[in-house]
């Protein structure tokens, strides 16, 4: 089984992996996002943990939570396009 | 097996109505159920409708929008119902009709994430009808044509469509374009397997020409699939009102490709096709909007998922 048809069965497409190692991998992709941000990122209880350098804290529960939750964070927009990734070394 | 959906779109005028009736007098439309939405009383597009097909069903409310899910969602588990208890004929297709003002999104967010509905119904293909002597009618228009399969240019004998045509093929490259005269289309080209239909792999840039482009990324070997997921996430919330569809094929390391599909912020479940549509098996992503920048955004999948 690959980790898309463990997306498909779902309800967010693209959060639900096949297991835990989809999730470790979806996790440490979000890190090298988030960090450049200055925000952390890590699993727990199929959740995702966000926290920022002040030790504050947000929880989502999905992707779909997640981006909302981090700009709270950030105070900013998180956008994929944003030079802080692009012009990343 | 679920029922199929077909969605027909479109502005004010611009021949819905006609083109639904057109569909259910082809004998092989002969089982398929209506949902109408007006904005009147007593619409003259529902006594049209129930002329040719007496399961039409008007919906209580206005414009669909965000409140009005619920009342589609009622009315395709209702039709569901009645077909169970032998109420009405045993339907297998729905046709949708919504309207000329409706942003599709929602529409399609009830067929893909209400649970009740899409354990019974699958999104067969999304229909926007242009007319050929006004063409695109402002936003709501180009969100309609951005969500489509299959755009079909009418009143083609008032109006020659042939700029119409270029115009809204050049907007919504992964859509195919049909002509239609008194809404007379081959069934055939605007139902099936239309959603599968694969997206190309180059579209010329029109920016200088349209507020809404399309653009397309190329991507040679396999696709990470999580983080690609990571990067079109943030994408849809970050540009969300900015992006009008995205529609890709994606190597993700299997024998066929993994096929994408997203109207705004509206993710359609990918799916796995069993095999290419041609012999080029790169990865391909065509996005629909505003303020896009095909080479940035190229660079920012590439550093998320290739």
């Amino acid at each position: 089984m690959c980790a898309l048809c463990g997306v498909l069965r779902n309800e967010h497409w693209a959060d639900q992996g096949a297991g835990r190692r989809a999730r470790v991998i979806r996790t440490a992709r979000l890190e090298r996002v988030l960090g450049r941000f200055g925000l952390g990122v890590r699993e727990w209880a199929g959740q995702y943990v966000l926290t920022d350098g002040k030790g504050r804290t947000e929880v989502a529960a999905d992707l779909a939570a997640l981006w909302a939750a981090a700009e709270r964070l950030a105070g900013r927009p998180l956008d994929p396009l944003d030079p802080v990734l692009l012009d990343a070394p | 097996m679920k029922t199929p959906v077909a969605l027909v779109t479109g502005y004010l005028g611009s021949g819905k109505t006609t083109l639904i009736r057109a569909m259910l007098e082809s004998p092989a439309l002969g089982d398929t159920a209506v949902i109408v939405n007006e904005l009147g009383e007593i619409g003259i597009d529902h006594a049209i409708l129930r002329q040719v097909d007496e399961r039409t069903v008007l919906l209580a409310s206005g414009c669909v929008c965000c409140t009005l899910r619920g009342d589609l969602a009622d009315e395709l588990r209702d039709l569901v119902d009645r077909r169970a208890s032998g109420e009405i004929p045993p339907f297998t297709r729905v046709v949708v009709e919504t309207t000329g003002v409706a942003d599709p999104a929602p529409i399609l967010a009830t067929l893909v994430s209400e649970p009740l509905v899409r354990n019974q119904y699958v999104l067969e293909s999304v229909i926007s009808t242009v007319d050929a002597q006004h063409g695109l009618r402002g936003e709501e228009s180009e969100r309609q044509v951005a969500a489509a399969d299959v755009l079909v240019v009418t009143k083609a004998d008032l109006a020659d469509p042939a700029g119409v045509e270029r115009t809204v093929a050049e907007l919504n490259p992964v859509a195919s374009v049909v002509r239609a005269v008194q809404g007379d289309v081959d069934p055939a080209l605007l139902l099936g397997e239309r959603r599968s239909a694969a997206p190309p792999a180059y579209v010329h840039d029109h920016a200088h020409e349209q507020d809404v482009t399309a653009v397309s990324l190329v991507l040679d070997g396999p696709v990470d699939w999580l983080g690609f997921g990571v990067w079109l996430t943030m994408l849809l919330h970050a540009r969300g009102r900015e992006i009008l569809r995205v529609k890709g094929l994606l190597d993700v390391g299997g024998d066929g490709p993994l096929l994408v599909d997203a109207v705004q912020h509206v993710v359609h479940p990918p799916v796995h096709l069993d095999a290419w549509p041609d012999d080029d098996r790169r990865s391909r992503l065509v996005l629909i909007g505003r303020n896009l920048d095909p080479e940035r955004l190229e660079r920012s999948v590439r550093s998320f998922a290739a």
